[in-house]
């Protein structure tokens, strides 16, 4: 009788604190929303409400279109993530591959620079990287967006050892077939590889679209911003004073990536799962 | 000719059978490897290792943007940098942030895990909606920060005002704008932790709960003490350096919400770096910097290393 009742006010409880700190997380989120959709007199006041009495999410949503180039920015984080994903695949997948099913000389001292690599952030080589692009006249420019992130040392990580799990007898089975190495590396190690390459691509694209460090530095053009650096310059351009269509912009940048993953949410965190950890 | 086109292993189903013969032969084996790693490397040495070694040589000159010529210098910038007052506060201020939001953001995140594992309902709401600050830019929702915390219509200040207590200017005050930013963080970081810590949970095997509950470890706390605590371990381990490294990493907030200030409370060592390095061009004295940053992540690593090292010994 009692182990029945017993786990009914621990249950409550559970949901009790998991809600509470599901409304702390979600405020942000709730406000921006609560904000973009207020017309100017609502958003000055000090008094707290959260539906807005005139609905004017659509006058900031155009607002904010019309004094940002919104729609070319986030082409923009679509083409630069694009390039970096494709890229670095097309890297990282043939380099995994022979470290994993080949033996060569240097192939120890390669894998070692490759785990090396991980430990190093991104912002340690910024400074060279940057001199190297202004020496050969590329910053300011897509490539200077794309090329420092070609190479993911992660990503060669992640799909060696993904390769280390698929079967020799496959590998050789590709090779009676007469099909060569770097055959192998896209028709037979690519579709094993999916799951793997998609985790890799989450985690990807989520850092890229998002991050804001690099285009600060390397960008001067308006027409080449990423979305992290349009709402950034938005914000600037505003000081403070346009809320409304802030918020509008903050929304659209934001919209792409939780869309996806509210889509995908199971995938997602599998995926963050399978490249945060090891 | 033709046996040379074969042991290249670049003629497809031409002929298997000497493709065979040639798989078995090193030097194919090593043309075709370095054909296939030769991109990742190259890139390597020119994105990573070469900048790496480029920015620990570039703290011994004297480097400007756009300056002629550099001169070697030693040790000056670092004897600048440590006489350099701003210098101490930025590294205060940086581990300052790392030791709330790690701690924040571990315990967060584990004890969200904790609840969501502990029971079934609902589990993939919550999953979903405290993960959802790590995929949302993060500048964006800064602004969104900053619009709440605003000292007149901000979210914060009006709930403050409303059960009776007086606003404040959460960022403009130098008493709480770091703070704030580390409250951010936490926000932020929260739900990559809770993630990875749900991943160590569900690994954990149901029979060590039941084989404890048999050895008379009877409430939920001795079960977390005996079980769940020892085995997420590593996991544990794991999330404080990756929290600790991204905490290192502090810019984006702090670019766009106060650049450093008020009066310097909340210069972090990359924003201090940034500034050297990309506003004024003192790539020199800039790259000593990001050398400090360097050994601070590499301290960690080196301190997770050790820790992974002694658990699989015990």
């Amino acid at each position: 009788m009692i182990d029945a009742l017993k786990p009914n006010p621990w249950a409550v409880l559970r949901h009790v604190v998991l809600l509470c700190g599901a409304l702390v997380v979600l405020t942000p989120f709730i406000w921006m929303i609560s904000t973009a959709s207020k017309p100017p007199a609502e958003i000055y006041t000090s008094d707290v409400h959260l539906i807005p009495h005139h609905f004017a999410l659509w006058d900031n949503l155009q607002e904010a279109f019309a004094k940002s180039n919104l729609g070319r920015f986030l082409l923009n984080g679509l083409i630069v993530t694009v390039s970096i994903f494709a890229l670095q695949v097309l890297v990282a997948l043939p380099a995994a591959y022979a470290l994993a099913k080949l033996r060569f000389v240097g192939r120890k001292t390669l894998f070692a620079l490759v785990l090396f690599g991980i430990l190093i952030p991104p912002q340690a080589t910024a400074i060279p990287v940057f001199l190297l692009l202004h020496q050969i006249g590329a910053l300011d420019s897509y490539a200077a967006l794309v090329l420092p992130f070609t190479i993911s040392v992660f990503g060669i990580f992640l799909m060696r050892q993904f390769f280390m799990t698929v079967p020799d007898d496959l590998i050789d089975a590709a090779r009676m077939d007469g099909i060569s190495e770097f055959g192998i590396v896209w028709r037979v190690m690519l579709p094993t590889a999916i799951p793997a390459v998609t985790a890799f691509g989450i985690f990807s694209v989520v850092a890229h679209w998002n991050d804001y460090f690099w285009p600060l530095i390397v960008l001067n053009s308006e027409q080449l911003r990423t979305p992290p650096l349009a709402v950034a310059h938005f914000r600037n351009a505003e000081a403070g004073t346009n809320y409304g269509p802030l918020m509008a912009a903050a929304l659209v940048i934001i919209t792409p990536l939780v869309v996806a993953f509210l889509l995908a949410q199971r995938r997602f965190i599998e995926g963050i799962t399978m490249t945060g950890l090891k | 000719m033709s046996d040379a086109a074969s042991t290249l292993g670049t003629l497809p189903l031409a002929r298997p059978a000497s493709a065979v013969a040639a798989r078995r032969s090193p030097r194919l084996g090593h043309a075709a490897a370095y054909g296939l790693v030769g991109p990742a490397f190259v890139l390597m040495l020119l994105m990573l290792l070469g900048p790496l070694l480029g920015v620990i040589a570039l703290s011994f000159t004297d480097y400007q943007l756009g300056a002629p010529s550099l001169g070697w210098i030693g040790l000056a910038n670092y004897q600048e940098m440590f006489a350099d007052k701003v210098f101490w506060i930025s590294l205060a201020n940086t581990l300052t942030y790392v030791v709330i939001v790690v701690p924040g953001a571990v315990a967060l995140g584990l004890g969200v895990a904790l609840l969501i594992q502990s029971g079934a309902g609902l589990r993939g709401f919550y999953r979903m909606v405290y993960f959802l600050p790590v995929m949302a830019t993060l500048i964006a929702m800064a602004i969104v920060w900053e619009f709440m915390l605003h000292p007149q219509f901000g979210l914060v200040n009006g709930l403050l005002r409303s059960v009776g207590l007086p606003a404040h200017g959460w960022l403009q005050d130098r008493n709480t704008a770091l703070f704030s930013l580390c409250v951010i963080g936490i926000w932020q970081a929260l739900g990559f932790n809770m993630v990875l810590f749900l991943a160590g949970l569900v690994s954990i095997p149901k029979s060590l709960y039941d084989a404890a509950e048999i050895d008379g470890a009877g409430s939920a706390w001795s079960r977390f003490r005996l079980v769940t605590w020892p085995l997420l371990g590593p996991v544990t381990v794991f999330v404080v350096v990756i929290t600790g490294i991204r905490s290192f990493q502090v810019f984006d907030t702090v670019h766009v919400l106060t650049k450093g200030g008020p009066s310097k409370s909340t210069e972090v060592l990359i924003h201090t770096m940034y500034m050297e390095g990309f506003e004024f061009f003192r790539s020199g004295y800039a790259a000593a910097l990001t050398v400090v940053f360097l050994v601070f992540v590499l301290a960690l690593t080196l301190v997770k290393a050790r820790l992974a090292a002694r658990q699989v010994h015990t």
